[in-house]
């Protein structure tokens, strides 16, 4: 995983609430047995209305995405965020994300900054005034800035470090494994087993 | 959640904080996650691939397959079952599960195989589901196996690769919220008219960051199905999971299932699994309450799960949701559903009428609308589509001649499969059509692109496909009467 310190650049506004991973990616791309490709299918279906915001070319090469409160909720879909990874966003900013999606962002190398509702408001008033305005999120500092305008954003302790780190998951676990080993050997005879036992 | 070892008086446990400590591998310190053992793990063909990929990639094995199961269910058709798939992506989907089942030698149930089905409706029944475990899946819905007393997970492909990998699963703990609901429930009122209520009541980012537990007479007198159908919706509520504690109605129904312990092993458990329930002097992070006995049958209006209604009211109207958010989310639900403020619920009509999912597809699902459907027609101008969760749930149906029922009504009877519940195979709605689903989610295009979604039970499914209009069995009296009436029978 590449390491995240501060991402830089177009953000998008999305002015809604309750965006679920249906509308970020529909069922219908889950069918791909890959792990990248999937710029074609993000808000696949909103991308047929002309007007809708990443149609727009102001925001093109956007690599950030501000959004209404509950962005992510619903199916756990971790497509949603290789979506939004591969379109090119580095960064989602909310007030408050499903949780599921906050978990998948951080495995991915995607920050989820959650800002206070005033200050998501703020951001869209500033990148709507002044096309080409970027921002910068700064997750040393845990900082937004557009402009002139900075607020703090929280993002838990040990997803800031891992993105920081760019550490891999299963690396980091597989060093106490003699420790789950030592787990499993207390195990009770009637847990559940799939195969018969060897 | 790990709570026990900071205070010099330790308190009661909750049932999801017992289950949490007797699976730490290892304690998070400064804020890290704790490390937690996974007892089963469940698979499917959808948020697998990847995960599959990653482990090759790394030339890492399956840890434990012994602990690992997978099915084929999403993409599946529900007609035909013998050909090949025709959609060429989902059979690669599904390829791509049996090729890497064979390749890591993993137990998998592909279509066609006595076991294959929706994979929340296969663990239960194997017995692979118990008290006091954890499950895990990629899939939301793992939520459904709470049910049976274990703390069970949805996760992402990330996460079903680090599973696959280490058996664990970094995780921050959960704080807990009891779902009190007293009472008795009215006839006609079932297990999913419960679920959606509460989730109109603590909206469906309310249990974000919780463990619900569900609680109360009401709970403890529902059948381990209903169970399911209530901790199934709990991530619709936006929670971890959902979990109900265990007692006899749940060793019951687990004693002499394929995968369930035997002998002392089954002695043990049970043991075991009466220390569960949550203590008396526990304290629970959040609590809601509700009255059993004040539930109708409830139905969905907009395009998330917490948008519901009793039946028996009208569309609200926007104008009146004080919070700007919910009122632009409900003006533009309702412009996605195409219904207009104060319109009566039960005037709707509907095109198709969906009975299946890991929400309602289970044996007492299929012969609660059989009962409704015996001896009538279905409404013209709508299909019925019946969708057993499993091949033992169809062949079970079959053997009480449920199909039969379903048959002689004007529904189709298919195969086993997610079918129209996310419409990944071919069981989708057209655009524009509207449909009364026993499903879990109703955002847009879930059904099919610009489909129309209403959550109902699968009594109300039963009875909307009766009159055409969303319909509970309450209305269905009055019918049958009025039938008689016009038969002369009655006067
Ligand atoms: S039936 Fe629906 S909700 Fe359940 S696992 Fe299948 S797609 Fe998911």
């Amino acid at each position: 995983m590449e390491k995240v310190s501060r991402v830089t650049g177009i953000a998008v506004p999305i002015k809604q609430s309750n965006v679920d991973t249906d509308s970020i990616i529909p069922a219908e791309f889950l069918k791909r047995v890959t792990k990248t490709g999937f710029e074609d299918a993000l808000f696949y279906a909103w991308r047929q209305n002309p007007d809708f915001v990443l149609n727009q070319p102001r925001y093109a090469g956007a690599k950030v995405l501000v959004a209404g409160p509950d962005f992510g909720t619903g199916s756990s879909r971790e497509h949603a965020v290789w979506a939004l990874r591969d379109y090119g966003f580095r960064a989602v900013l909310s007030s408050r994300f499903g949780d599921i999606f906050r978990g998948n962002s951080g495995k991915q190398g995607l920050l989820a900054a959650q800002v206070a509702e005033e200050d998501i408001q703020r951001i869209w008033s500033l990148i709507e005034a002044t096309p080409g305005l970027e921002v910068t999120v700064d997750l040393e500092a845990r900082t937004v800035t557009v402009g002139d305008f900075s607020t703090a954003f929280e993002i838990d302790d040990y997803t800031r470090w891992r993105l920081l780190e760019g550490l891999d998951d299963i690396g980091l676990t597989l060093r106490d494994e003699a420790k789950i080993t030592e787990f499993e050997a207390t195990r009770a005879g009637w847990r559940p087993r799939t195969l018969p036992v060897k | 959640m790990s709570s026990s070892d900071n205070g010099a008086h330790r308190r009661g446990r909750t049932l999801a904080e017992k289950v949490w400590d007797d699976h730490l591998v290892v304690k998070g310190e400064d804020g890290n996650p704790d490390l937690i053992y996974i007892d089963l793990h469940l698979v499917h063909e959808v948020t697998s691939p990847q995960a599959f990929d990653g482990l090759r990639q790394a030339g890492r094995p399956v840890r434990r397959l012994d602990l690992t199961i997978a099915t084929e269910d999403h993409n599946t058709p529900t007609v035909n079952i013998d050909k090949p798939i025709a959609d060429l992506v989902s059979r690669t989907q599904i390829e791509a599960l049996r090729t890497n089942a064979a390749e890591f030698g993993m137990r998998l149930h592909s279509l066609g195989d006595i076991e294959q089905g929706i994979v929340h409706v296969v663990g239960p029944q194997l017995g692979l589901t118990m008290p006091g475990i954890t499950v895990v899946c990629g899939d939301s819905h793992t939520s459904t196996h709470g049910a049976f007393g274990a703390m069970a997970l949805g996760i992402g492909t990330s996460e079903v690769e680090h599973v696959l990998a280490t058996q664990t699963l970094p995780l921050k703990p959960f704080k807990t919220m009891a779902i009190n609901v007293e009472g008795a429930l009215r006839p006609g009122v079932t297990a999913k008219d419960i679920i959606l209520a509460v989730i109109a009541k603590i909206t469906t980012g309310g249990g974000q960051g919780y463990v619900l537990e569900y609680r109360g007479s009401a709970i403890r007198s529902l059948s381990m199905e209903g169970r399911m159908t209530i901790c199934n919706m709990s991530i619709e509520a936006g929670a971890r999971a959902g979990m109900v504690a265990p007692d006899q109605i749940t060793f019951d129904y687990l004693e002499g299932r394929p995968h369930a312990p035997q002998g002392q092993d089954w002695v043990d458990a049970v043991e075991y699994w009466k220390t569960l329930p949550t203590d008396d002097d526990a304290v629970f992070d959040a609590e809601v309450f509700l009255d059993a006995s004040e539930l109708e049958p409830f139905v969905t209006w907009g395009t998330n799960p917490g948008q519901g209604v009793s039946l028996s009211e009208t569309v609200p109207n926007p104008a009146d949701i004080t919070d700007p958010n919910e009122r632009a989310s409900a003006e533009r639900a309702l412009a996605y559903m195409d219904l207009e403020a104060g319109t009566r619920m039960k005037d709707i009509q509907v095109d198709t009428v969906f009975i299946g999912s890991c929400t309602n597809s289970r044996i007492e699902d299929l012969r609660a609308a059989a009962d409704i459907m015996r001896g009538h027609k279905k409404a013209d101008n709508l299909r019925v589509l019946v969708v057993p969760g499993s091949a033992r749930v169809r062949l079970e149906a079959e053997a009480e001649g449920l199909d039969q029922v379903f048959k002689d009504f004007g529904a189709d009877w298919r195969f086993a499969g997610c079918s129209m519940c996310l419409g990944m195979n071919p069981d989708q709605i057209a655009p524009g059509e509207r449909c009364a689903s026993t499903s879990n989610r109703n955002f847009e295009g879930r059904q099919g692109k610009g489909g129309r979604t209403h959550l109902v039970s699968p009594l109300v499914a039963a009875a909307t496909a009766i009159r055409g209009t969303l319909s509970s069995p309450w209305d269905l009296e009055n019918l049958v009467a009025d039938e008689a009436i016009a038969n002369g029978a009655v006067n």
